[in-house]
């Protein structure tokens, strides 16, 4: 159900595989350069520069933003341009698009035009509520596991592995099937499936940069635990979290919007996901009714797209390598960089 | 062997965690689904029947130890209760009737995506810039950008209700007997095309993009260099040399998103009417059949642990490094 | 500007690199690595190149094997081997260029050995592929080759984890003789290694070098070893070549400033005990000029006061 799998597991690897590629970028200063602990804070504010930088010069990144934010403006604005309650049952059903309803309306007369704007509040309200918190959960894990290491990275670690290992949709299911429904259950239940790909890129992330020099001498300045987390480490993660935060987002609107097409989330909510389980419903497809499903699997696709690309110009930003390669050649020697 | 065991080890306290899990839920989640399930289905079932499920979920005056002694006993020999749509079968044999249909889809489709995918990620990497690395990315992640759903439905209303070319629901037709024969293995065949391609579809995408990005890992190693240097050709460089090492994050990859192709072949049973587990585990939302609910949460995780082990197993074939260090 | 001639064993070189350039085009900017240098080896002869890390030696050495990954680019100038011109050589030349003619062993051992192939697998590759001998062949093969190098046979069902870093760095040197190439690229093949395993892989590699009779490229940045083993040798600097000369003439009289910094940075493995200099903090060469003969078989870049003095990083490769 989650339709974009891999950005975080990918994201993992390159860490792991490339240690100076990731975080160093915007400033190689903090690997080596600060092994006095009154300079140690000092370089942390380098890599967010950089990176934004990089991201408000990235043309993929801009393409995404403009499409997140398009969406963002319909949500807040969608009770001044649809007013009433767009899921009204009206005796106008199954009307094809035409100038007064854009988008056709539904089996039970709704237009679908305002129950697809409506629905934006919800999606995005869960998909960003999910997304920050299930990476907050992922911060706090995967701080606390590189920082105090031993017993307490074990566990948390196994804990994080079972989590990541038990398949998502069945365990989503069982667990909104047991709580009561509503929202605040969607967004639970969310979470506790989605923090723990988090939990694991951070912590393997904040592993690499707990070996560093700068946070042992921060270690032997007797700085406080909290202190060395969260202004130490925690700035030099952040185009990680940048990805991770994004990649949960997308996991929260594509798993909200399963979970509800299998009747499991709050019926009585207008979203993507319930407009889609309506129509399924309703048979839309089967009656031919293709304006009634296509708007909220559009939606819900765009905003995925969006956010991935913001995800991919941080990957490029911040991972040189990955960057496209100019097609520049030399007349000595014409084919080597055509190859590669 | 160590880390096969080690491995073993984490896999079993993973399956006690969803036994767990699912003993404790009906227990201590507010409201009553037990009785809502037994209000629907009232009349059906015997009072010993009624007193079992009770016990399974949680409707018991015994000590909470001893109620979970008895669930792990219970579970252990595979005893998860009787399913209430399908009642009286017992929920192990509804499973099993399912799960032949899930492993096909879901495998199918997984092979085919993983083999493909990573294909095309090895090229895209070695030819930077090129075709495929430049065309397909971006295609790819839109696709992947759909819910596996709604792909599934666009495709089924394409290709199905408008073109006609495929059939719209079930595994097979109906009239046919599930046997060895030629005529029932093509119109099976016929019906797994298009689940199995919205499947593929979606997740190859991210196989492309995983095994590109650490092949360009992997392609600034020095001992892709040497390779270069030793004048190897450049097909056994980018197989035998690059992909072969890229290979084990893909492994890895491969045993952790198994758990999410699962969940969206069950999307796509949905869809499909396709009669595996996911289909199922609809019907048993629908029914408020907690038990079926239940029982396919644990069979999907087990299945989901041993294709890890299974990886794993796979991985130390790989990988001289973890082997007998 | 031409080197003349003073090699051993034949007039004829086997290597001539001439006015070579290699940048690194960045998005912005680009920086030259490798700033117009020429040198020649003759058949036989071992040549060696040091300087500091940075200066552009490595960039040089995967320059020859045309082995240079994006960014870096070669910019201007000429490599010829045995009469041909490695840079116009297409794609399969290419291939059949390196290791039969020119053959390398790296820095690192352990990084430039495959971990997931065993070594045998990593020795016959290069027989089955430019020899076309069989895989049976290709391992009887093999299995003499590391006698060469005096590892046991049975290691070839080895993987490099399973090896010492001697063993492995001997291993390496076994694949880079394996064709018997005409020259031999080394690029600082101890520096990862201790002392005593030092002293046993050079050992192994002037036998080697008795035996077959090809010549080195030696690169190092370690004077005292570099001084005993080759017959001539080049001082880099900045990207440019700074000196060079017959390898006992700098031992003796090192003429650039530069030269003579780096000679008193190491101690001299035999002879007495002697004060170590480095050059003063601070102190940058720039815009260094084309070599001009000092006396004869001697070049070295003229050196004003004003080329010696302080400060600043105009030139862009010593500033890396």
């Amino acid at each position: 159900m989650t339709t974009y799998i891999h950005p975080s597991p990918s994201a993992a690897d390159a860490v792991v595989e490339s240690p100076t590629a990731a975080p160093a970028t915007g400033a190689p200063a903090p690997a080596t350069g600060a092994p006095a602990p009154g300079v140690a804070s000092a370089p942390a504010p380098k890599p967010r520069q950089g990176l934004i930088h990089g991201l408000l010069t990235n043309p993929k990144a801009m393409v995404g933003a403009a499409i997140l934010l398009v969406f963002i403006a319909l949500a807040l604005l969608a009770p001044v341009l649809f007013p009433g309650d767009p899921s009204r049952i009206t005796d106008m059903a199954s009307l094809e698009p035409s100038a007064e309803h854009w988008l056709g309306t539904t089996a039970k007369g709704q237009d679908v035009m305002a129950l697809t704007v409506h629905g934006a509040r919800s999606s995005l309200l869960v998909g960003l509520t999910v997304g920050f918190a299930s990476t907050l959960v992922g911060i706090l894990v995967g701080l606390a596991s590189a920082y105090f290491g031993k017993f307490i990275d074990e566990a948390l670690s196994l804990i994080t592995n079972v989590f990541l290992l038990l398949p998502g949709l069945p365990l989503l299911v069982i667990l909104a099937a047991f709580l009561p429904p509503g929202l605040g259950t969607v967004i639970l239940v969310l979470i506790v499936t989605g923090w723990a790909g988090s939990a694991r890129v951070l912590r393997s992330q904040a592993l690499s940069i707990r070996s560093k020099d700068f946070v042992a001498a921060a270690v032997v300045s007797g700085e406080r635990a909290g202190r060395i987390m969260f202004r130490e480490i925690l700035p030099n993660m952040a185009s990680i979290v940048m990805g991770t935060l994004l990649a949960c987002v997308i996991y929260g609107i594509g798993a909200q919007a399963g979970l509800e097409f299998l009747g499991l989330g709050d019926v009585s909510t207008v979203s993507w996901g319930n407009n889609l389980f309506w129509a399924g419903n309703e048979g839309a497809l089967m009656t031919g009714s293709w304006w009634v499903f296509v708007p909220s699997g559009v939606c819900i696709a765009l905003v995925a797209f969006a956010l991935a690309l913001i995800n991919y110009a941080v990957d490029e930003v911040t991972n040189p390598r990955l960057r496209k390669i100019k097609a520049a050649v030399t007349p000595a020697n014409p084919e080597r960089s055509a190859a590669k | 062997m160590r880390f096969i065991l080690r491995r073993l080890g984490f896999y079993l306290i993973a399956f006690w965690v969803s036994i767990t899990l699912n003993f404790l839920l009906p227990r201590f989640m507010p409201g009553d689904p037990v009785s809502r399930m037994f209000a629907r289905s009232a009349g059906q079932m015997q009072p010993e029947q009624i007193e079992a499920l009770r016990k399974l979920l949680g409707v018991d005056d015994r000590p909470i130890w001893e109620q979970y002694a008895d669930y792990l006993y219970n579970i252990v020999t595979g005893n998860m209760g009787v399913s209430i749509t399908r009642f009286p079968t017992p929920v192990t044999e509804v499973i099993a009737s399912q799960i032949g249909w899930t492993l096909l889809l879901g495998g199918t489709a997984l092979v085919i995506a993983a083999v493909v995918g990573n294909l095309l990620g090895i090229l895209a990497a070695w030819r930077r810039g090129g075709a495929i690395d430049s065309a397909l990315p971006p295609l790819l992640v839109f696709i992947g950008s759909f819910p596996y759903f709604w792909l599934a439905m666009g495709a089924l209303y394409l290709f199905g209700v408008i073109l006609g070319w495929s059939p719209l629901r079930h595994a097979f037709s109906d009239g046919l007997e599930p046997a060895f024969t030629w005529e029932f293995i093509s119109d099976a065949g016929a019906h797994l095309v298009l689940p199995a391609l919205t499947i593929v579809l979606v997740s190859i995408g991210g196989w492309m993009l995983g095994m590109r990005n650490t092949m360009i890992a992997t392609n600034a190693e020095d001992y892709i260099t040497m390779a270069e240097a030793k004048g190897l050709k450049p097909g056994r460089i980018m197989f035998r040399y690059a992909a072969r090492n890229a290979m084990l994050p893909s492994a890895t990859a491969f045993g952790m998103s198994l758990g999410f192709v699962v969940g969206g072949a069950l999307l796509t049973e949905v869809v499909f009417a396709y009669p595996g587990v996911g289909y199922q585990l609809l019907n048993a939302v629908q029914g408020l059949d907690y038990p079926l609910m239940q029982g396919l949460f644990l069979t999907i995780t087990a299945a989901v642990l041993l294709a890890n082990f299974l990886v794993d197993i796979l991985y130390v074939r790989l990988d001289p490094r973890v082997r007998a260090s | 500007m031409t080197v003349s001639q003073v090699s051993f064993g034949s007039h004829e070189p086997v290597l001539e690199v001439k006015d070579l350039t290699v940048k690194y085009v960045g998005d912005t900017r680009s920086t030259t690595a490798v700033d117009r240098v020429s040198f020649s080896i003759g058949t036989g002869e071992i040549f060696g190149l040091a300087g500091e890390s940075g200066c552009g030696k490595s960039t040089i050495a995967n320059s020859i094997m045309r082995l240079l990954k994006d960014p870096a680019k070669i910019a201007g100038g000429s490599i010829r081997f045995g009469g041909k011109d490695v840079l116009a050589m297409g794609p399969e030349e290419l291939r059949r260029f390196r290791w039969q003619d020119v053959a390398m062993v790296f820095q690192s051992a352990m990084n430039s050995l495959n971990p997931v192939l065993t070594i045998g697998e990593q020795i016959t590759d290069i027989y089955t592929t430019h020899a076309g001998y069989s895989r049976k062949e290709s391992l009887r093969r093999a299995a003499e080759l590391l006698e060469l190098v005096r590892i046991d046979p049975v290691r070839l069902k080895s993987y490099p984890h399973q090896l010492s870093g001697g063993m492995r760095q001997r291993a390496v040197i076994a694949m880079a003789v394996a064709l018997k190439p005409s020259l031999l690229i080394l690029d600082e093949p101890t520096t990862a290694l201790d002392v005593v395993v030092q002293q046993e892989i050079m050992a192994q590699i002037k036998e080697l070098q008795h035996e077959l009779g090809f010549s080195v490229l030696f690169i190092t940045h370690d004077m005292s070893l570099m001084v005993e083993l080759s017959h001539r040798m080049a001082v880099m600097y900045g990207g440019r070549i700074v000196e060079t000369a017959k390898a006992a003439d700098i031992h003796t009289a090192p003429q650039h400033p530069y030269t003579q910094a780096l000679m008193g940075a190491f101690p001299p493995l035999t002879g007495p005990r002697v004060p170590l200099a480095g050059l003063a903090d601070g102190v940058k060469f720039r815009n260094i000029p084309d070599l001009a003969e000092a006396s004869p078989g001697h070049f070295v870049a003229p050196f004003g006061v004003a080329a010696g003095a302080a400060g600043g990083s105009a030139l862009e490769g010593a500033s890396r």
